[in-house]
């Protein structure tokens, strides 16, 4: 299966259904442990995502991906807008010029995961969205192509893992053991992401 | 919720809206941003000093626009760092050629916004130097976190900073004397209420009637303890031994304090443990050189305040006391 630029845009709308929904549920889940802003930004910045990509027309899939990643940089603010947007930023990047085939986009998103370490100056264990970024990816590459379920499965266990990380970064980490039996709100919205994603393949085209 | 406001997506935009009305000699507003400006900035061959963050900490930080302090503050949404091209505008608008020097509270959002500006602004040949603010005394500062977060201390280093600039010093100097500021400023708040974002309508944590968050962070974070409230001489002692003992201070040296309000705490208050403070800073045999009473760095209408000391040297001194026009910060 390959990713046409309609996908990405079905991608994102399907993201953005899901943090509309969850606009409450991410921000309670922020003012558990950080400042309570991550449900209302997410749901300002792709909010405006939908919107630029419903009034462009898109020949590639790297260019729908980029148009994706300046919106929530600029839209978003806080730690997610320059987190997820150098995450799309990097997936565009590395797709420049190539299909969105199975093999490119796996590669796209180690890209975007490298991305998100080098910007967050973070790692794997550390209660952040790379909790869930890294282990959906380590799992994509057992596969060799588009795998709806594995993807949904895999992000949703390594999302309610993050319960029981101690952060180590973000402003949860003020908290210290504290911290600790408490979602990590950027990787529930992570999770959304990817099982839009899911969704995104199931329904092909 | 009970607020002044329209529509509580747009209270960024009254509010700079209302500011600039209410400077219009002073202020302005760069079109199509939420990026404040002194009206004569840039200056040519003067340090462009910026700073920002998230709004809700008025008045910081456009109400320390002026001759003498920033040149421009980025507003970003409630209690949210403002986004690198917004920050960008704000290099801009200050940027008179001799480089821009950008004042940054140590937070994830804020820390990564600001850096993604400077590297747009080098991008276009601007030269730019930051220092990350980490004056916060109530969290540890170690590996395991990302650090002390920025809270008042941060006005000090405005103030000095902006003077060093105003002065004619270099990109350089002005990046060192903020260091040096920082390297001396700490600072602790406690909270008695917390406050309420107006699109999340409903408070960022909860308080018993009888209890305080000793420790808080200037967004609602959980400080270090929660306990019942104690009189207003304990919380002075509180706070302020705690800061004592993050640097070495000796008899003689001389201090700046701030005794600062979270926003819904009267003066009245806020003199009361100033009073306490007093005594405490002069038994330790310590000089106040100056002192700010007041709210400089609020958490919408939380109640509240926090403790700053500055341990000044001859090189602060004079900078300390140069002259400001900013509005919430005259000198």
């Amino acid at each position: 299966m390959e990713l046409t630029a309609h996908d990405i845009i079905t991608w994102m709308k399907k993201t953005n259904e899901k943090i509309q929904s969850n606009k409450e549920h991410l921000t309670s889940l922020d003012q558990a442990v950080g400042d309570g802003d991550h449900g209302i930004n997410m749901a300002r910045g792709f909010k405006e995502v939908v919107v630029k990509l419903e009034d462009t027309s898109y020949e590639s899939v790297s260019d729908a991906l980029k148009d994706t990643a300046m919106t929530l940089m600029s839209k978003v603010g806080g730690a997610a807008g320059p987190l997820y947007g150098t995450a799309f930023l990097k997936l565009s990047t590395s797709l420049k010029g190539k299909s969105a085939d199975y093999t490119h986009f796996l590669n796209g998103l180690e890209e975007s995961l490298a991305g998100l370490k080098q910007r967050g100056k973070s790692q794997e264990g550390e209660k952040t969205l790379i909790d869930v970024w890294s282990p959906v990816i380590e799992k994509m590459k057992e596969s060799d192509d588009f795998d709806a379920s594995l993807l949904k499965h895999t992000a949703g266990d390594s999302m309610e893992k993050t319960k029981d990380i101690k952060a180590t970064k973000g402003r949860a980490s003020y908290l210290g053991d504290r911290s600790i039996g408490h979602l990590d709100p950027g990787s529930v919205s992570s999770f959304y992401v990817f099982e839009a994603l899911a969704e995104t393949i199931e329904g092909g085209r | 919720m009970k607020k002044i406001v329209n529509n509580p997506e747009y209270v960024v935009r009254d509010m700079l809206e209302g500011l600039i009305a209410a400077h219009p000699d002073s202020l302005k507003q760069i079109p199509e941003t939420t990026v404040v400006a002194s009206k004569d900035a840039p200056l040519q061959n003067k340090v462009g000093i910026v700073s920002g963050g998230g709004s809700g900490h008025e008045p910081a930080h456009a109400g320390y626009i002026g001759d003498g302090m920033l040149d421009a503050a980025v507003c970003g949404e409630m209690f949210t760092s403002p986004t690198p091209d917004q920050v960008f505008e704000g290099i801009k608008a200050a940027d008179g050629g001799a480089g821009v020097f950008l004042v940054i509270k140590n937070y994830t959002g804020d820390v990564m916004n600001f850096d993604m500006a400077a590297e747009l602004a080098e991008a276009e040949g601007i030269e730019v130097e930051k220092i990350v603010v980490n004056d916060d005394v109530a969290v540890e500062d170690s590996s395991f976190t990302t650090g002390r977060r920025g809270i008042a201390g941060t006005i000090f280093v405005h103030k000095i900073a902006g003077a060093k600039a105003a002065a004619g010093g270099s990109l350089q100097e002005v990046k060192n004397i903020a260091e040096k500021v920082t390297a001396n400023v700490r600072s602790m708040g406690v909270a008695l209420t917390p406050c309420t974002v107006p699109a999340a309508g409903k408070p960022s944590f909860v308080l018993e009637d009888d209890e305080m968050e000793i420790g808080i962070g200037i967004h609602g974070e959980p400080g270090i303890e929660r306990k019942r409230v104690t009189s207003a001489d304990e919380i002075a002692e509180e706070l302020t031994n705690k800061v004592l003992e993050d640097i070495e201070f000796n008899t003689g040296d001389d201090v700046a304090l701030i005794v600062n309000g979270m926003g819904a705490t009267p003066e009245m208050e806020l003199y009361i443990l100033n009073k306490k403070v007093n005594e405490i800073l002069l038994e330790r045999g310590l000089n106040i050189h100056k002192t700010f009473v007041g709210n400089y760095m609020t958490s919408l209408e939380m109640s509240g305040c926090s403790v700053t000391l500055l341990k000044l040297d001859e090189e602060m001194k004079p900078l300390l006391d140069a002259e400001s026009s900013a509005p919430a910060f005259r000198i």
